[in-house]
């Protein structure tokens, strides 16, 4: 059974329709990744699930409860996007206050320790940078043993070493059997750590699956492989095999392009022919591609 | 309980780590008391003061003050910076419900008011010899009472002020006039009839009438309960129904 269940939520802000018959469905166990465009209804959804905003229609239950009902705090931990704490509380009186607000908490020196935190248990909220701010609020969302997570924008203004700790520790909840509701627009975030992905655009869910699901549906184009050929070869004998569609040369670089197996299919060949693929790069579709594809929009990360 | 002691120990927390903040609830009171007492004439009984020394009188008054400063520039400041920055929001999130946070704060204000008294007195009575309430119980019914009737005031400033700076202001607005009917740049004693009689419906008049009418031993009259018990009804109902979490 789902532990969250939303069907055909809508939420208006004065004249702009910021979700727009949203449905999905949490199952337990798995980390649930909400991707979007700013602005696309992400955190207006999850703070409806969290029970902080009323939706104007449609109906959400979590874990069997409204997303208001009181006996559902101890058991849902929320991080919020900017939310700020007492500025003159230092790290460890935060962290033990939020502590005595649960019935069962995690153990917090662990958790700060998880997080990096243990350094700067002294520090009051005041003087932490944005990452060791955000890595708190993490810890906060954590802290009273949840059986949901609901995490809007997890990493957000952490380092790439951070990040990856963070990933750690958010996949070491799951394996726990914490369900994770992440909000995130990092495409390797969601690809990291989602088991599925709704993909929500102006206010609607345009897609929903696994990450190598959304990849595979949106992909078109095909896999592509770039080498320089350790000796001259001619199309035809590239052309051979049934998955290659398209080859290209540049100098003596050669991109063959192609479906299914292509990279087994074309290295096959080159070693029938005793032939070395030098400098191969191997591209496929990312979930990038897919988000792009679905959105119309360069997620906001990519270099281009 | 336990939680509810550990936010209000936390309220305290941040309050001691703000040096200012503590000095003018705190320390500011007493140190007038100090300057107001070296004034050789305000040690002499006045007949104007019914027999009082103006320092006796000013015990009452610098009480009124620390009431003040915590009711309508500390705590709305503290509770709209709270919404401001979502800490009221983060707490929703939890078991424990935002209302217990500002309980919280309401506790740890009362308690440095009445700190702020017994400092006061301590330091009024042995130095200057400023005698303790004649009626102390009476006294310091009407410290809570006044303390509850300024505190609604604020909680509706900190309900209506959009951020923490919004609410400073509206505050010190607030401040200036109802310390002026409390008698702090002129006792009330010796205010003209029109402004003592306006000054009897003002919340910090009303509370320093009862102090001052403890002082010398009389019970509570009922006309400042009234006006107390009123602005708490009437400022707190439109609080809760304007407080807004977020």
């Amino acid at each position: 059974m789902a532990v969250i269940e939303v069907k055909n939520l809508s939420k208006r802000y004065g004249e702009t329709l910021a979700v727009r018959d949203v449905s999905f469905a949490v199952e337990p166990g798995e980390i649930f990744g909400i991707l979007g465009p700013n602005g696309a209804g992400k955190t207006t959804t999850v703070e409806c699930v969290a029970g902080l905003r009323t939706p104007d229609s449609g109906r959400i239950t979590v874990l069997g409860h409204a997303p208001r009902d009181r006996a559902l705090r101890a058991q849902v931990g929320v991080q919020l996007q900017e939310s700020e704490l007492q500025e003159k509380l230092t790290v460890r009186e935060v962290l033990e206050l939020y502590s005595a607000f649960y019935p069962d908490p995690a153990d917090w020196r662990k958790l700060a320790g998880d997080l990096g935190l243990t350094e700067k248990l002294r520090t009051t909220f005041g003087k932490l940078s944005g990452g060791q701010k955000q890595r708190l609020s993490i810890a906060l969302a954590l802290i009273g043993n949840p059986r949901i997570a609901i995490l809007d924008e997890l990493t957000t203004g952490l380092d790439p070493q951070a990040r990856r700790d963070t990933w750690d520790l958010i996949s070491g909840f799951r394996d726990r059997g914490v369900t994770l509701v992440l909000v995130t627009h990092f495409m390797e975030e969601a690809e990291r750590l989602c088991d599925r992905i709704a993909v929500i655009d102006r206010g609607e869910v345009v897609a929903l699956d696994t990450p190598a699901g959304l990849v595979e549906q949106t992909s078109s184009q095909d896999q592509k492989i770039r080498f320089r050929p350790s000796a001259p070869i001619s199309d035809e004998l590239l052309s051979a095999p049934p998955e290659v569609t398209r080859i290209s040369r540049q100098g003596d670089r050669i991109e063959v392009s192609g479906t299914g197996n292509l990279l087994h299919a074309v290295t096959s060949v080159l070693a029938v022919n005793g032939i070395v693929a030098v400098e191969l790069r191997l591209e496929q579709a990312t979930l990038d591609d897919a988000f792009v594809r679905l959105t119309g929009r360069a997620s906001e990360e990519s270099p281009s | 309980m336990t939680v509810f002691r550990k936010l209000v120990a936390a309220e305290f927390r941040t309050a001691l780590r703000e040096p200012l903040y503590l000095f003018f609830t705190v320390i500011f009171p007493v140190v007038l008391i100090g300057i107001l007492g070296a004034v050789p004439s305000f040690r002499e009984p006045s007949d104007d003061l019914g027999g009082l020394r103006v320092i006796d009188v000013y015990a009452g008054i610098v009480i009124a003050l620390s009431i003040g400063m915590m009711g309508l520039q500390g705590m709305p400041t503290v509770l709209a910076t709270y919404r401001e920055k979502g800490i009221l929001r983060r707490l929703a999130t939890t078991p424990v419900k935002p209302v217990a946070l500002l309980g919280a704060q309401l506790t740890a204000a009362l308690i440095t008011v009445l700190v702020s008294g017994v400092l006061v007195f301590a330091f009024a009575g042995t130095v200057y010899g400023v005698p303790m309430p004649e009626s102390p119980v009476a006294f310091v019914l009407a410290v809570v009472l006044a303390t509850l009737g300024v505190f609604s005031i604020g909680l509706v400033i900190a309900a209506l002020a959009p951020s923490g700076k919004a609410a400073n202001s509206i505050g010190l607005l607030l401040f200036f006039p109802l310390m002026f009917f409390a008698g702090l740049w002129a006792p009330r004693q010796v205010m003209p009839e029109v402004l003592r009689r306006v000054s009897d419906y003002t919340p910090l008049g009303a509370g320093e009438r009862l102090m001052h009418e403890a002082m010398t031993g009389h019970w509570p009259n009922l006309l400042s309960v009234t006006v107390l018990l009123g602005y708490l009804l009437v400022f707190g109902a439109v609080a809760a129904k304007y407080f807004r979490w977020e």
